[in-house]
């Protein structure tokens, strides 16, 4: 299968998660939620989502918690950079070396 | 309507015809006329269009794409330097397919200084994708603008009419401004393939990956290497464009010929001069003197530069003896751009079939140098005598 008949001559994207591509095989540190620091969890209501506004692949839900895609997220950091309470940290990927091999 | 006027108010004439949206444009010798007489017109409220007052040629052309892309029909002009500083764009607005107008007036590019006319600034621009058409008389600057933002719209990619500056754009001569109304029969609204729309936000030519993706709708789209053989594929379709637009606009305001070509005194000759812009009408001095002295002589000038009509040229070509190619461009280092775009299109059709012609390759004119009458019947009867050079030979050299 080609694009030949995809709709568009050039590059076009539109808001939503993947339109850069899988771009969470280029992810080196991920972002990991800090529940009992993040403003909706604590809350229990929908605020705050910095981090939803901020995300350049819009990979992550206003959801509570805030979920994040991981088959999209490239591990910018720019979420926690943003997060007001720090509830973001990045991590090192090899830390989940034992969960990526299971996967 | 017949008026007299020069080149440049030709070339405005034909942008207000079309209904042209937005222009933006900074002036540069010998543009400048057009801008100002279509900033004049805006001005007064003659002309229905923003008029974008711009820094730089590579804003000019930067509006234009945005201006595009928003669904605007749009114009720009420039020359020499100035096209040269637009370059990053010119690619641009090609690789995002916008079917922009710009005129080209042609001017000699720098080092040195110089404000004459030569065609080295749209030859330099040869491969980002637009379309180039060259016009040799006032009359062919207005019905080439009024012909390009069809083409170009037919085919979403960007068009350069280009005109020899002073020869053309500053020189005074009669020609006829279409109709209004026939304009309109001849060009509809502009349909964009796709215009910008705040109620569903789009990014536009982001980075693209080397490979295929899907995007969020689940479709696969193209990588850039699929953008850009969409562009040369449908570039080598804009001949057949070409074609029809040129039958239109015959059907429409009874005058047109050869979409690619203009022949004069071709059907029997053994030798053909080629060139572009307005030399070619000079030269058809030379072929009736050498005629006249029984060589078989015709002028063939090239109205369509990119896409190169190779096919056409060559049928054109095939079983001449010679053909002589004068140039006001060269691409450095080798020959004339045309004399080997010429070879490539012959050895193509016409290797192995014993109908091939020599070509002779003269460069003159450059940075404005004199063009004489005399030179040209002297140098077309020379290489009607065999093949002169190998290398090209400069015209008018005094060193
Ligand atoms: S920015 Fe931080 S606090 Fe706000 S929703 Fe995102 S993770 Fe929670
Ligand atoms: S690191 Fe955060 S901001 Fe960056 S892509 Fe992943 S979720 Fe989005």
């Amino acid at each position: 299968m080609g694009t030949r008949n995809y709709r568009r001559k050039t590059s076009h994207s539109e808001s939503g998660p993947g339109d850069g591509g899988r771009t969470g095989s280029w992810r080196v540190t991920r972002p990991v939620l800090n529940r009992s620091l993040c403003i909706p969890c604590k809350r229990n209501a929908e605020a705050c989502f910095i981090c939803w506004l901020f995300c350049p692949d819009v990979v992550i839900a206003r959801t509570i918690p805030p979920a994040i895609d991981l088959e999209y997220c490239k591990g910018c950091g720019i979420c926690a950079e943003e997060c007001p309470t720090k509830a973001i940290t990045m991590v090192d990927e090899s830390e989940f070396a034992d969960e990526n091999d299971k996967g | 309507m017949h008026i007299i006027e020069n080149g440049n108010v030709a070339a405005a004439l034909g942008v207000r015809l079309c209904g042209v949206n937005v222009i933006a444009a900074y002036p540069i010798t010998p543009q400048t006329p057009v801008t100002e007489k279509l900033s004049e017109w805006v001005e007064a409220g003659e002309m229905k269009a923003e008029y974008i007052p711009v820094e730089s040629e590579h804003s000019a052309l930067s509006v234009c794409i945005a201006a595009t892309s928003a669904g605007a029909r749009s114009f720009t002009a420039t020359s020499s330097n100035g096209l040269l500083y637009m370059h990053e764009q010119v690619q641009w607005a090609s690789g995002a397919r916008l079917p922009i107008v710009m005129c080209v007036v042609n001017r000699a590019v720098g080092a040195p200084w110089n404000v004459w006319n030569d065609q080295q600034d749209s030859i330099s621009q040869r491969d980002t994708g637009w379309m180039q058409m060259y016009a040799s008389d006032h009359q062919q600057i207005i019905d080439t603008v009024i012909k390009a933002y069809y083409l170009a719209e037919k085919t979403s990619i960007p068009i350069m009419v280009c005109y020899d500056g002073y020869i053309l754009s500053h020189t005074y001569m009669p020609f006829e401004v279409p109709d209004a109304d026939k304009v309109k029969a001849f060009l509809p609204p502009f349909k964009p393939d796709y215009a910008l729309d705040p109620n569903d936000p789009a990014n536009l030519n982001t980075v693209t990956l080397p490979d295929v993706r899907m995007d969020v709708r689940g479709e696969l789209a193209h990588g850039y290497m699929e953008i850009r053989y969409l562009l040369q594929e449908e570039l080598r379709g804009a001949l057949a464009v070409a074609a029809e637009t040129e039958k239109r606009f015959d059907e429409i305001f009874g005058r047109g010929g050869d979409p690619y070509i203009e022949p004069y005194l071709c059907d029997d000759a053994e030798y053909v001069a080629v060139g572009l812009g307005s030399v070619t009408y000079q030269l058809r001095v030379a072929v009736d003197a050498l005629r006249a002295e029984g060589i078989k002589v015709g002028v063939m000038g090239i109205k369509f530069y990119r896409p190169f009509p190779d096919e056409a040229i060559a049928k054109a070509l095939k079983g001449r003896k010679g053909v002589i190619v004068y140039e006001k461009a060269l691409s450095y280092g080798y020959e004339g751009a045309l004399a080997s775009d010429l070879k490539s299109a012959l050895y193509d059709s016409l290797a192995g079939t014993g109908s091939m012609p020599y070509v002779q390759n003269f460069v003159l004119g450059i940075g404005g140098r004199d063009i004489k009458t005399h030179d040209l019947t002297e140098t077309l009867r020379a290489a009607t005598k065999g093949r002169v050079a190998k290398e090209p030979v400069w015209i008018g050299l005094k060193l």
